[in-house]
């Protein structure tokens, strides 16, 4: 296969991982929305050039869902929940960034280990594609556990699935791809209206995750 | 295939389907509470009949020996829920927790969890069988935050944001299950099709398959809440409404340990990958003894029993992990048993919660006295679930033990330490609520106990004959399961 195919899916694959590790460190709700734009137009970069370089029209639906929706529907509602809401101010980091860093890092370096001799039989353009998009599901469940701010944990979640939409595209030939995004732009879908809900009904003070372990109906 | 030889299959389908648009399109909920028993009725005849015509597999949908027990099983628990949560869906009414909007909003949901599980367990596509348990997912997750108190809307969620965790890590397994079929079915639908998969899984690249597996298994067994991934479970059961916890418990655990098992036959056909049988032994036992534990600290009843379930279904894991004909066997029977008993101790459960006005259980006292019926029958489910003979439960565990004794005697410490410690933890908390001076408010209720008395005559009837017929047909599932 052409070089040019491994060198275009490598540089957006890789600056999907990199844009990730930018996630990690992002300590304001609206630096977190920008750079989760970027990361959905790098995703759908990264499944349109798939879909060019496997003759897949399909794909570029996908491509077309992670654009519109990822990247100018979910990041403006969001921008504007968060100004009614009135939380721009600083969202909490739990533990130090350079230990979240440093973990980021093995976990890219484990997703490579696994998944480069798992794979040792696949179509290498499919290969690499996998062991990157790996490092980006690590890394958004890496953003989702360090986080307690609802709106931070859902921009982890869909980092994650843009992962997820990463290597399903790399699978050459996969089918279901395109229900399958469908299928998580709904789920993505419910759970921003659930938080918008959630503080338009006033049953909470906060969007604070630690605040809802408040009840939980047992002794201690 | 043709296409008169699966109507039956697609009607588990259309059913509820069409069941779910027609009442979320009607006002009046008393209508609707008859309609969702009738649906649900109608699926269970259909998966029934199935047991005598089996309509050939085809790209979409297939029944074979092994779905074939958990789409009868789940439809039987969906029919008979149903039936319960007709009386106690209009006790909510008239207590003014849920008004007639929202009802119709369960009623419409609950047909659409049902469709949602029977494609589940119906699915030939690895890709269909996923997309159909994210939408039972959100489905309930909708169900459990239907009460709207901060507690309801913490617990949906929890599970909303651990569920979507563990589907998500459930997708990459798939994926990865596709790229290693790839290369000998070809690319396109073949490589998702669970009966071509089943025939050429031995030439699929083993350490492909191995990866696959650890993902599918964090991610199905999430759903199944397997400790240490069971976070949503306790909560996802206590704050939604008693119905819904029942269902969840008796199926929709049952489903996603059901993809699991799929995915283990596939391993197993393939003679180089790991054997998936060690994982889930230690998945398993942990959640046992975790949940054994934890049943001593409860003072939620419905939390309580959601800690039995986590128990359960590590128990099931266990026994599949451990394999074998008799192994096998024990897991089903006691899957199924557990199904019939816990549900039928949610029906129990939620009806004492609506005459006592609460959850907790120190304000539950005396229910053999305030309310013999009820209370007797909680009674009885408890025993059940406890492990008490003569019922179905004592004897799937004892299969449990005995045929761990006989090939991994160490294995069976840790597995019966674990059963006594949840065993004394659910007698204590009995005690307390069944017997003693009655408390608290001793209203009269309408509540149905057929449902009830009907699951645990079923698991009596289990414990004390099994016809052959059964015990031929989970034998071949056992088989079947490696």
């Amino acid at each position: 296969m052409d070089r040019l195919y491994f060198d275009v899916a490598h540089l957006f694959a890789g600056g999907l991982v990199l844009t990730s590790f930018v996630l990690l460190y992002q300590d304001r709700l609206s630096g977190l929305i920008n750079v989760f734009t970027i990361h959905a137009v790098l995703l759908s970069l990264s499944v349109g050039w798939q879909a060019y370089a496997q003759h897949a029209s399909h794909l570029y639906v996908t491509a077309a869902i992670a654009v519109i929706f990822k990247a100018v529907v979910i990041p403006l509602s969001l921008r504007k929940m968060i100004e009614r809401m009135g939380i721009h101010r600083e969202v909490e980091v739990v533990g130090s960034i350079g230990v979240t860093m440093l973990l980021g890092i093995a976990l890219v370096a484990l997703s490579l280990a696994v998944i480069l001799p798992a794979t040792a039989a696949a179509d290498p353009l499919a290969r690499e594609d996998i062991a990157f998009a790996l490092s980006v599901v690590l890394l958004g469940l890496l953003m989702m556990v360090t986080r307690r701010n609802a709106v931070s944990q859902i921009i982890g979640f869909m980092s994650l699935e843009n992962g997820l939409i990463l290597a399903a595209a790399g699978a050459k030939g996969m089918p279901l791809v395109v229900e399958i995004s469908v299928a998580f732009s709904v789920l993505i879908a419910f759970i921003v209206i659930g938080i918008f809900l959630f503080r338009i009904r006033e049953r909470f003070d906060t969007v604070d995750v630690q605040e809802l372990d408040r009840v939980r109906g047992q002794s201690r | 295939m043709t296409l008169e030889n699966f109507h039956l299959a697609s009607l588990l389908l259309a059913i509820p389907g069409v069941a779910a648009l027609v009442l979320a399109a009607l006002p009046g909920y008393r209508l609707a509470a008859q309609i969702n028993v009738a649906a649900s009725g109608l699926t269970f005849l259909c998966a029934g009949s199935l047991l005598f015509q089996r309509p050939a597999p085809g790209l979409y949908l297939f029944v074979d020996d092994l779905n074939i027990v958990f789409v009868v099983l789940s439809t039987f628990i969906g029919f008979t829920t149903s039936a319960f949560s007709a009386s106690y869906i209009e006790h909510e009414i008239d207590t003014g927790k849920l008004n007639p909007a929202y009802v119709r909003f369960y009623h419409a949901i609950y047909q659409a969890l049902m469709f949602a599980m029977n494609l589940a367990l119906l699915a030939n596509n690895i890709g269909l069988m996923w997309v159909a348990v994210e939408v039972a997912t959100l489905t309930t997750v909708v169900m459990v935050g239907i009460y709207r108190t901060p507690e309801a809307l913490e617990a949906a969620w929890k599970y909303f944001i651990l569920g979507s965790v563990g589907i998500a890590l459930a997708l990459f397994g798939t994926i990865l299950v596709y790229l290693s079929a790839q290369p000998v079915l070809g690319e396109g639908y073949d490589a998702m099709v669970w009966t071509s998969l089943m025939q050429k899984a031995a030439g699929f690249s083993p350490r492909l398959l191995n990866v696959a597996f650890v993902f599918l298994m964090l991610g199905y067994g999430t759903k199944v809440g397997l400790a240490p991934m069971h976070a949503w479970l306790p909560d996802a059961h206590a704050e939604g409404p008693t119905p819904i916890s029942a269902v969840l418990s008796g199926l929709l655990l049952n489903v996603a340990l059901y993809a699991v098992l799929r995915f283990k036959m596939l391993l197993a056909v393939n003679a180089a990958a790991i054997s998936p049988g060690p994982l889930m032994v230690t998945l398993g036992l942990a959640s046992l003894i975790f949940a054994g534990f934890m049943l001593y600290r409860r003072d939620d009843i419905k939390r309580l029993f959601a800690y039995s379930s986590i128990e359960h279904m590590g128990i099931i894991t266990f026994a599949f992990g451990m394999g074998g004909p008799l192994a096998n066997f024990a897991g089903l029977l006691h899957m199924t048993m557990h199904s019939l008993t816990k549900s039928a101790i949610f029906f129990a459960v939620g009806h004492v919660a609506q005459v006592k006005g609460t959850q907790k259980i120190a304000k539950i006292t005396g229910l053999t006295e305030s309310h013999p019926v009820l209370g007797w029958g909680l009674v009885a489910g408890v025993m059940a679930i406890a492990g008490l003979p003569p019922l179905g439960i004592f004897m799937s565990e004892f299969l449990v033990v005995s045929s761990t004794f006989a090939r991994q005697p160490l294995l069976a410490i840790p597995l019966v330490f674990g059963l006594l410690v949840a065993f004394g933890a659910l007698l204590l908390r009995l005690i307390e609520m069944a017997f003693g001076e009655p408390s608290g408010r001793v209203d009269k209720i309408e509540a149905s106990v057929v449902p009830l008395f009907g699951h645990l005559s079923l698991v009596l009837l289990a414990g004390l004959y099994l016809p052959p017929h059964l015990v031929v047909w989970f034998q071949n599932v056992a088989r079947l399961l490696g």
